[in-house]
């Protein structure tokens, strides 16, 4: 401790001589470490658990055969190399990048919305995804373009309405937090209805597509994917994260966010429109997986720290590793049949989100 | 910190400067053309009854309120979150904040891209936290701390924007006595060491006449009066604008305002 009674000579002017200082500056770089280590440590255990069965040292040995210069042989077939390449990988890959995305996406609407309870669903983005994968999958709506496959674009597009219908509310009500809350309760509560509506129409095979895609799954068709997700991912992860001490100024309120030299209406709006893209990007690939968003901003506050700083960029880690460690599960507790990735982490989320309302000391961060 | 570049500078320029700020709710003028001058290195205080539009002219300084006329800076620009700190009446301690974290709130105004903290804004809340003694405070939670700790942490916060200028918002309504004086001596102190020129709403009135080099007494929205501390506190004047009959003694040297007592008006009924 750097004691206040010393002379002042006896100091210097460094996070050296001032230890809280440096303590509660220097936490993130340790922890984003362990972060990765987790991130790797999830993703290898996903590559060699599976139902085909794959020798862990051949999958090991495929991976680095992989990388240029190493001079080591895959002793994989090539059956079992397009199961670890083509299904097992793009798999993981995708699971990282809608958790990290999800997880992003929460903690950015929790700091916007300075409530910890807020979700990246909040602002009617899953019931207009819903909706529009519905209206496409149901009504036969051929959306197809270019590289996107209709319930993709349909949700895409069905999510993008509701939330602009949500902030198109939320502007004739001074765009505040609460308006643009109560916004996305009606722009929900609207397209669920209409959503619910639309599945009664459907015939039973075509109804039950349209709920498990609404159960959140991570099927892949190789990369492709992938491809769809990565540039939402990166332009909006970049835009998020180069906000995150935006989050932590808007903490204390508008008008002393505004005396500190930030606009926080503008702020708000850009990351707003950021995560509700790869929001709507993430549930277009992947369907709802609910509680993601929520759970793991949650857990590096508790763990970590609740400056946006560090929750932002340590979220998209975690929430990368979590959802592709609860997806090793749906793969195979009931394997060879699948659960919906969604429903585990509904099954993980719940209980933690009814504790996080239970302990107030949690509640009003 | 600049402050012997602003200390040698020759006081040409006022640090800032307002001419004829008005500011309407609806129909209704809450600040009616005022008019003030700032001379760098100077405590300008202002005083008057509550909603007089103390704080509103505080705000509009800042920009957080819409008003009319003009409010510049020596050089004739409009002050930003680099030019003037506003230290609030009720500051936000927001839940699971470190004191250091919210130092360096300070900075926002220096966000580089990336927006990651650079060595200097380490550098700044560091020396800041020093520089008030609350180095050992730094990993503490800013809800946890008591109001004088508090109020500190808020006034650090405005140093790290590393303003030329300062404005205090009734900056002591929220403490007790003690913690009062402390707080405002060392706004007095810094504004000595680092060359600040400091613009503060004061409700007490004695504070206001030990501290302020000069005063400017508003009511409904309109300067009645200013000057030293002397002029500025008269009884008649300051019984007439608060509507209580108050008395202004010296007291060790100092402008002491009390409440004149209605007892010996009421014996003879």
């Amino acid at each position: 401790m750097a004691d206040a009674s010393l002379p002042a000579t006896a100091l210097a002017d460094s996070d050296a001589a001032n230890p809280a200082v440096g303590r509660a500056f220097g936490l993130s770089a340790s922890a984003t470490l362990i972060g990765i280590a987790v991130l790797v440590a999830v993703a290898v255990l996903s590559a060699i658990s599976g139902a085909a069965g794959l020798p862990v040292s051949g999958i090991f040995a495929a991976l680095f055969d992989w990388i240029p210069l190493l001079g080591v042989e895959s002793s994989l077939s090539a059956t079992q190399e397009s199961i670890l390449f083509e299904i097992r990988l793009p798999r993981l890959v995708l699971g990282m990048l809608v958790g990290g995305s999800l997880a992003v996406a929460g903690a950015s609407y929790q700091g916007v919305f300075r409530n910890p309870l807020a979700d990246p669903y909040l602002l009617g983005v899953s019931a207009g995804a819903g909706f529009g994968a519905v209206l496409a999958l149901g009504f036969g709506l051929d959306l197809g373009w270019g590289p996107f496959d209709t319930v993709p674009a349909a949700a895409f597009l069905g999510a993008l309405v509701a939330v602009l219908a949500s902030m198109g509310i939320a502007r004739g009500g001074g765009a505040s937090p609460a308006t643009l809350l109560l916004g996305g309760v009606a722009m929900a509560a609207l397209f669920s209805a209409a959503q619910t509506y639309a599945i009664q129409q459907l015939d039973e095979n075509r109804a039950r597509e349209v709920l498990s895609w609404l159960f959140g799954q991570l099927n892949t068709t190789g990369w492709k994917e992938i491809w769809l997700l990565l540039p939402y991912v990166a332009v909006c992860g970049a835009v998020l994260f180069v906000h995150r001490r935006h989050l932590d100024v808007l903490r204390v309120g508008d008008d002393e966010a505004r005396s500190l030299g930030l606009d926080p209406v503008r702020s708000r709006l850009t990351v707003i429109v950021a995560a509700s893209l790869l929001t709507a990007a993430a549930v277009s690939v992947s369907g709802l997986i609910a509680f993601v968003g929520l759970v793991v901003p949650h857990i590096v506050r508790l763990l970590i720290s609740h400056s946006y700083r560090v929750i932002v960029p340590l979220s998209a880690l975690v929430g990368a590793a979590f959802l592709a460690f609860v997806d090793i599960g749906a793969r195979t507790l009931l394997a060879p049949e699948e659960l919906p990735v969604g429903i585990l982490t509904a099954f993980v989320g719940a209980p933690f989100f009814a504790l996080v309302l239970w302990r107030d000391r949690w509640s009003t961060t | 910190m600049s402050s012997a570049s602003l200390l040698e500078a020759p006081p040409l320029a006022p640090a800032l400067r307002c001419r004829d700020v008005r500011v309407s709710f609806r129909d209704h003028e809450v600040v009616c053309g005022v008019d003030l001058e700032l001379a760098p290195g100077e405590w300008l205080g202002i005083i008057g009854p509550n909603g007089a539009g103390k704080s509103t002219l505080l705000r509009s300084i800042i920009g957080l309120t819409d008003f009319l006329g003009t409010v510049a800076l020596g050089d004739g620009s409009a002050p930003g979150a680099a030019d003037v700190a506003l230290v609030p009446q009720f500051p936000v301690l927001p839940k699971g904040m470190t004191v250091a974290e919210y130092v360096l709130l300070g900075r926002t105004a220096h966000l580089g891209w990336l927006a990651r903290e650079s060595q200097a804004d380490r550098q700044i809340v560091s020396s800041v936290l020093h520089r008030l003694e609350l180095s050992a405070f730094a990993d503490r939670f800013v809800s946890t701390l008591s109001g004088g700790e508090a109020q500190q942490v808020v006034v650090a916060r405005a140093l790290a924007q590393q303003c030329p200028v300062l404005l205090l918002d009734e900056p002591t309504s929220a403490l007790d006595v003690g913690h009062q004086v402390s707080v405002l001596e060392l706004v007095d102190d810094l504004r000595r060491t680092e060359g600040l020129s400091v613009l503060a709403a004061m409700h007490d009135l004695s504070a206001a006449g030990r501290f302020a080099d000069r005063l400017i007494l508003i009511d409904h929205g309109r300067i009645v009066a200013q000057g030293s501390p002397v002029e500025v506190l008269d009884a008649d004047l300051l019984s007439a604008v608060y509507g209580t009959p108050l008395t202004v003694q010296t007291i060790d040297g100092e402008l002491v305002v009390l409440p004149a007592s209605r007892r010996r008006e009421k014996e003879p009924s």
